[in-house]
């Protein structure tokens, strides 16, 4: 009776061990998906590590695990990468004095529609504001 | 809005995609130039119980070129390697880059030798330490260990021409 307690005991001890395990590593794995899927393969530029099959994507996939393993946070990793290959790497570039423009730009971009639309809109009204006097009363005349 | 603005902003807008037809999308810039080589002992591809380390160059102005047997462009480039390492304003080191030992040194039997000594980068690496996506990649370093410029991709005879020999003569001038 009492062996059977303590191997019922072990098997509960080793099964909780098991499922704890399994989570730290669901949560690591969880986190290098995230980071694969923000990071540019170089070799084929429109894909992410994660996307991409090229075995330098592999390399880094298995790096990006395995310093996450060791304890790094996520900005180590992308700090990482940034070293090695540049800004070009994050697919959510920095906001620095060079990429200003590329997050600006769709701002200036609206803002320009923006001002155009109002322009033209101003102008129509303040066109059909400024009827001649003898065509006002001629329109006048027609709508009677 | 007047005709004359229309055509403003279509020139500009052909203007600004003219000037991107001309850039090459896979020049990516590197973070490395103007930084430390970064550190390596790699065993020797001719001689693997033998080590060699970025820190065995100090003092000298070198071109360290990532290579493989498998890499097509890497064949295209040795030419070019080839000559420029004849010429030897600098010493031109190998780096073979995730290659298989036998297929290596098969490549160089074949197409001759170009280089001074290869290091063998089996796993990649120290491929990835020096921010390598396409081999063959150049690399010109300076008496300090400093990276000075790279080449991603075969290096063609103008690139030696007009990059790498004014650079090495410069840095070699330059104490």
């Amino acid at each position: 009776m009492r062996a059977r307690l303590a191997a019922l005991v072990l098997a509960v001890a080793l099964a909780g061990a098991a499922a704890a395990a399994e989570v730290g590593q669901s949560a690591l794995d969880k986190r290098a998906a995230l980071l694969e899927q923000e990071l540019r393969c170089l070799v084929c530029q429109n894909q992410t590590i994660a996307d991409s099959n090229a075995s330098l994507a592999q390399d880094l996939r298995r790096e990006i695990r395995e310093q996450l393993a060791k304890g790094a946070s996520d900005q180590d990793v992308k700090d990482y990468m940034v070293a090695r290959y540049g800004d070009f790497v994050l697919y959510r570039p920095p906001l620095r004095a060079r990429t200003v423009l590329l997050w600006a730009g769709p701002f200036l971009l609206l803002a320009l529609g923006a001002f155009f639309a109002w322009r033209r809109v101003t102008r129509r009204r303040a066109a059909e504001a400024e009827l001649p006097a003898d065509e006002r009363a001629r329109a006048a005349k027609l709508l009677e | 809005m007047s005709r004359g603005w229309i055509v403003g902003v279509f020139v500009a807008l052909v203007g600004v995609l003219a000037v991107g037809l001309t850039l090459n999308p896979r020049e990516v810039p590197s973070p490395l130039i103007g930084k430390p080589a970064p550190a390596f002992e790699l065993p020797l591809l001719e001689a693997p119980a033998k080590r060699f380390s970025e820190k065995d160059m100090i003092g000298q102005v070198w071109v360290l070129n990532v290579w493989a047997s498998w890499c097509p462009p890497c064949l295209q480039e040795h030419p070019v390697v080839t000559a420029l390492a004849k010429d030897d304003p600098a010493p031109v080191i190998g780096l073979n880059y995730k290659d298989e030992s036998a297929n290596a040194l098969a490549w160089l039997k074949r197409h001759g030798n170009p280089y001074r000594l290869v290091a063998q980068d089996l796993d990649g690496r120290i491929g990835i330490d020096y921010g390598v996506y396409g081999v063959p990649e150049t690399y010109v370093i300076d008496r300090q260990g400093v990276i000075r410029y790279k080449h991603i991709g075969p290096m063609t005879p103008e690139v030696v021409r007009e990059r790498i020999r004014p650079l090495v003569k410069e840095l070699r001038g330059a104490g």
